[in-house]
């Protein structure tokens, strides 16, 4: 058994940023990642940024994670990053378990961060279980990490902002985008990204879905057809697409299995993306010692993600004693951050999923 | 071969090849590739069949969370092969059972 003051699963821009103020004030860090490199879904992310000049906005996700990274060097308390290191579950007293590169290791944390992230969702239509039809993350895996051709000719389906990215990064490597599709009567992304993939000439067809993947061992074809106001499939829109890759980018949803299994209490609020562990002010769960920050409490985005992090990094080391002189005041400013990022019409959803699970002020 | 050759923002050095065999034939793989990458590569998308229905299986998430991609390596089966580091000489099958424990 390792006993070990913070112990945080997960190294995506949430963990990272956790870990790096509860070091700062003092704290030993523990961080467990269970794929080979930290970032999270930053390591896939070709793009720039938005958001704020603090969150790093216009560099690309792949030079941030970097930074996040070198930043855990030379702090008053010691980061330990593990990768292969998967952590299998958190038990009522206390202990948890990882699998780290192929040994099962126990530990007995005095606070915890589960900072996961989130999973893909899919969509129900025949044919969904063909290969060659992939989650828009798993196709930029392929693509922007092992640089590998995901397809030659692309469906997308959802034209919210990984939809849309994810189309204008396969445009890069050389696929072909035969039509991004989304059930909603307008485009949900940003814009920008949109008028990109536009102005190559690529379809992108609102109120439409998509009724079927067709393929004996693979995905060969998609048919697609448009809906009315009931999202009922109007009769004669159907149509066949010549495809062999089907990416569906209709959203993510907390990845909070092991904060279920050690029964936090969690809620179904859509507008975060399905089943979120509920929270106070400071990040923690139900569970005392428990915190949480980033995708698997809300799904939201990387410069959220950060600044919920650094709350929880800052909020778990004053728990264990470690309570630098301006502690409250960078608490009261990620606060601050974290209102001024959920402003204005963007930050909608968001606000109105904190409001259901009763933590935004 | 299905890897990118040329791209405006990313570059993909040349990688070590990695000998492997898929259903008893010889492939080749690069260092720090998946087991589902370097299948991928090679143009193998069919990971398995499932055990009652006998659809075609292949990955969905690629990053170990959906347990879509589930093979038998070196005799052992469920591997995740959407994470799970490819390694020379490594014996890949597809799936199409529950698979039982060696
Ligand atoms: C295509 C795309 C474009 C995006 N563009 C933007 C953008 O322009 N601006 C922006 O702000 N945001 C953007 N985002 C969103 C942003 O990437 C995410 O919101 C952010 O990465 C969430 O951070 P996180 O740390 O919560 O989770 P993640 O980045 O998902 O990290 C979670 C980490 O936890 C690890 N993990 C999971 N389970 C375990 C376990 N049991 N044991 C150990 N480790 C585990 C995972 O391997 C992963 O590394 C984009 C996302 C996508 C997919």
């Amino acid at each position: 058994m390792n006993q070990v003051p913070l112990l945080i699963i997960g190294a995506g821009p949430a963990g990272l940023s956790a870990a790096y103020r509860a070091a700062e004030a003092g704290a030993d860090v523990l961080l467990l990642e269970r794929s080979g490199k930290a970032g999270g879904q930053l390591v896939k992310q070709t793009h720039k940024f938005f958001g704020s000049e603090k969150q790093f906005a216009s560099t690309r996700g792949i030079h941030i994670a970097d930074r996040l990274t070198s930043r855990l060097e030379q702090l008053p308390g010691r980061v330990t990053l593990l990768t292969d290191a998967t952590v299998l579950g958190i038990y009522e007293d206390g202990v948890v378990t990882a699998d780290i590169s192929g040994t099962v290791q126990k530990f007995r944390p005095s606070a915890v961060i589960v900072a996961t992230g989130a999973y893909e969702k899919t969509l129900a239509f025949p044919g969904n279980d063909l290969p060659g039809v992939y989650g828009a993350g798993a196709v930029q895996t392929l693509m922007n990490e092992y640089g590998i051709l995901p397809g030659r000719r692309v469906l997308m389906v959802g034209a919210g902002n990984i939809g849309l990215i994810v189309s204008y990064q396969l445009m890069q490597a050389g696929v072909h985008v035969a039509a991004v599709i989304d059930a909603a009567d307008r485009i949900g992304g940003y814009l920008v990204h949109a008028s990109k993939i536009a102005r190559a000439g690529v379809p992108l067809l609102m109120r439409h879905t998509v009724v079927a993947a067709g393929g004996s061992e693979e995905v060969e074809r998609a048919v697609i057809a448009e809906i009315d106001e009931q999202w009922q499939v109007k009769p004669d829109t159907k149509r066949t697409l010549d495809v062999d890759l089907i990416c569906v980018a209709v959203g993510l949803s907390p990845l909070a299995d092991l904060l279920y299994q050690a029964g936090a209490v969690s809620r179904y609020i859509a507008p975060l993306g399905g089943h979120v562990p509920l929270r106070d002010a400071s990040m923690m769960t139900t569970l005392d010692g428990v915190y949480l920050a980033g995708d698997v409490a809300g799904i939201e985005e990387a410069s959220s993600a950060m600044v919920e992090g650094e709350l929880a990094g800052l909020a778990a080391a004053r728990r264990l004693g470690f309570e630098g002189g301006d502690t409250s005041g960078l608490i009261s400013a990620c606060l601050a951050e974290l209102r001024q990022l959920r402003a204005g019409p963007a930050g909608g959803k968001i606000r109105t999923g904190l409001a259901l699970a009763g933590v935004y002020a | 071969m299905n890897r990118i050759e040329n791209h405006p923002i990313l570059t993909f050095p040349e990688r070590k090849e990695i000998a492997f065999r898929f259903n008893g034939t010889d492939m080749i793989g690069r260092e720090g590739d998946t087991i589902a990458a370097a299948l991928h590569a090679s143009g193998v998308k069919v990971l398995g069949h499932h055990f009652k229905s006998h659809r075609p299986r292949g990955f969905y998430c690629a990053i170990g969370n959906c347990s879509s991609c589930l093979m038998v390596v070196n005799g052992v089966p469920n591997v995740r092969v959407c994470v799970e580091r490819l390694e020379e000489g490594m014996d890949v099958r597809q799936q199409d059972d529950k698979g039982v424990l060696p």
